[in-house]
């Protein structure tokens, strides 16, 4: 196996993904690969004012679409007026775990969902159909409170994503996405939308299941013939309030820290951690497409 | 370069070759100059091959979308850009159909087919793609494109007027110094409002742009039976029928999804 490591250019900045809730979380979820929670103070909030001159100078880089992660981003007391501004410029999707919502902000939100052209993605984050398969991931009585958000989210207009991480055997997709759907329809959620995300074997999913094995890397030679389109560090960048990453999956790591303005971050990035290899098998894993595509 | 001052624009046929006779004839008494087809000419419907006739007859200016180029090379798939696991089997069923009854003549037409168009209108520029001038299979819909976004590529393709097709909704943005992007629609597949119609668009420039989006009756009665003798999916049948798409739904943003009924 060869040991150079292949470099990804970026086509254009379409992603434009920002860490507004810090490593931040009410949260402990066992299989979190940047092990936020309530005290892990990494990195923190953004403020509205540090926000801004990213979405400003996203225009002139034709930004599409606006992520918006944590932490918990809605732990942020300024989360509303920041989706507000960027629904102003573009679509924003936000990623949840539906526990902490205050009834007035979603009712805000919504009104600002309507009177933009854009659309404002919620993407909640349930990694069982039930209490006994969420609840050891994620934390006692958290399913409940979740699909609670959900039924919020619900009655204000919105379509939320269900995020789930796989942390069930790959071979009970079928069973498990079935169980899901049902559970959503018994809440009233008569199309439920779901995403199902692969294992990110960093943080600490490395000790619910496991890390990288020494054979899983990416190297020149898959490379060939490989559509780098599918590698999100080909179309989108990561700000924090530490500056800007290659990616949301790398944060932890120092060298995928790129610059401080988005026009330094533009630089080529080698594949050179363990999760490129996730990236690489399943690609787009953090866009809003639905499912686990073949790898 | 070609000039014109009004024409007609149709999105994906997907083998609705009824709604493409009834959209010829209209854009015709509309008095369009030329007539345009961005691409995607299979899929959904029945009968490929009755698509390429009427097209050539009527000398519609022709573009490959991801169908045509899957179709024309012998991929394996339609490079349509879905994920979702029910997405994709519909998606399969209708490309296996249409490759299997699309005459290797038509293949090879579709494989030569210009993957961009570029004309006048007026004292307009415009770019005609099939997703958008940088990928074939670029969603571009109205709820998830920001209007920077749509303004540099107008800037980075030198074109005044950008049009394109691809999402099946029709839907029209002015940009900055008079310029805009349009996209057409399909009429191979009615708009998932709950009617039967289909949508394309004719553009007439003169003291300014007018771009207007045609809603078209055609026979869709028996366009959705020819589909059930042709063994086509219930699913496909019934957005027919009824107008509200049944698949392929899950590449939708909330606002595009939530105003369809499934």
């Amino acid at each position: 196996m060869s040991k150079e490591v292949p470099k990804v250019s970026i086509h254009a900045l379409d992603n434009l993904w920002f860490q507004v809730g810090g490593t931040v979380c009410n949260l402990w979820c066992t299989h979190c690969f940047i092990s936020c929670s309530p005290d892990n103070h990494a990195y923190g909030f953004m403020t509205l004012g540090q926000v801004r001159p990213y979405l400003e100078s996203s225009k002139r880089l034709g930004v599409k679409e606006y992520y918006f992660t944590g932490g918990e981003p809605f732990m942020n007391r300024e989360i509303v007026e920041i989706l507000a501004e960027t629904l102003a410029i573009g679509p924003a999707t936000v990623l949840t775990n539906g526990t902490v919502f205050r009834e007035g902000d979603i009712r805000r939100l919504a009104e600002v969902e309507r009177s933009s052209p854009y659309s404002l993605e919620f993407r909640v984050s349930i990694d069982g159909y039930s209490p006994e398969t969420n609840d050891p991931v994620r934390g006692e009585g958290v399913f409940r409170r979740a699909m609670e958000g959900v039924r919020l989210l619900l009655r204000y207009g919105f379509l939320p994503i269900i995020t789930a991480a796989r942390v069930w055997d790959e071979k009970e997709d079928a069973f498990v996405q079935k169980q899901f759907v049902e559970a959503l329809r018994a809440i009233g959620y008569d199309r439920p939308r779901l995403k199902v995300l692969p294992p990110l074997r960093l943080g600490r999913e490395v000790a619910r299941s496991r890390g990288y094995a020494d054979d899983e890397q990416v190297t020149p030679e898959m490379m060939a013939g490989y559509d780098q389109g599918h590698l999100l560090c080909s179309n989108s960048r990561m700000v924090t309030d530490r500056g800007v990453h290659v990616c949301p999956i790398l944060i932890d790591f120092p060298e995928a820290r790129l610059g401080e303005t988005l026009e330094e971050a533009m630089t080529p990035y080698p594949l050179r951690h363990r999760a490129c290899y996730t990236c690489y098998l399943y690609g787009a894993i953090c866009s809003n497409a639905p499912s686990l595509p073949e790898p | 370069m070609d000039t014109f001052n009004r024409i007609a624009v149709f999105g994906g046929v997907y083998n609705n070759y009824l709604a493409l006779e009834a959209a010829v004839g209209d854009a015709r008494r509309r008095g369009a100059e030329a007539l345009f087809c961005l691409g995607d000419l299979g899929a959904f419907g029945p009968h490929p091959d009755r698509v390429f006739p009427i097209l050539m007859d009527a000398g519609v200016r022709t573009m490959q979308g991801n169908y045509d180029h899957s179709v024309g090379n012998g991929l394996a798939d339609c490079q349509c850009g879905y994920t979702d696991p029910r997405d994709n089997y519909f998606a399969k069923l209708s490309y296996d159909y249409t490759f299997a009854r699309t005459s290797n003549r038509h293949k090879a037409w579709m494989r030569d087919l210009p993957r961009s168009i570029r004309i006048r209108l007026g004292d307009y520029r415009v770019l005609m793609s099939h997703g958008s001038p940088r990928r074939v299979n670029e969603f571009l819909w109205e709820s998830a494109t920001p209007t920077h976004f749509l303004e540099k590529l107008c800037d980075d393709f030198g074109a005044d007027i950008l049009l394109a097709t691809h999402t099946g909704l029709h839907w029209h943005r002015p940009l900055s110094n008079d310029r805009r992007f349009v996209n057409v629609g399909v009429i191979g597949r009615p708009a998932n409002d709950g009617r039967t119609n289909i949508w394309y668009t004719i553009l007439t420039a003169g003291g300014g742009l007018d771009v207007a989006f045609v809603p078209l009756e055609y026979d869709y009665r028996s366009l959705a039976a020819e589909m059930r003798a042709e063994g086509l999916p219930q699913a496909f049948i019934d957005t027919v029928l009824t107008g509200w798409w049944t698949c392929c739904l899950e590449v939708l943003p909330m606002k595009e999804r939530r105003r369809g009924k499934y």
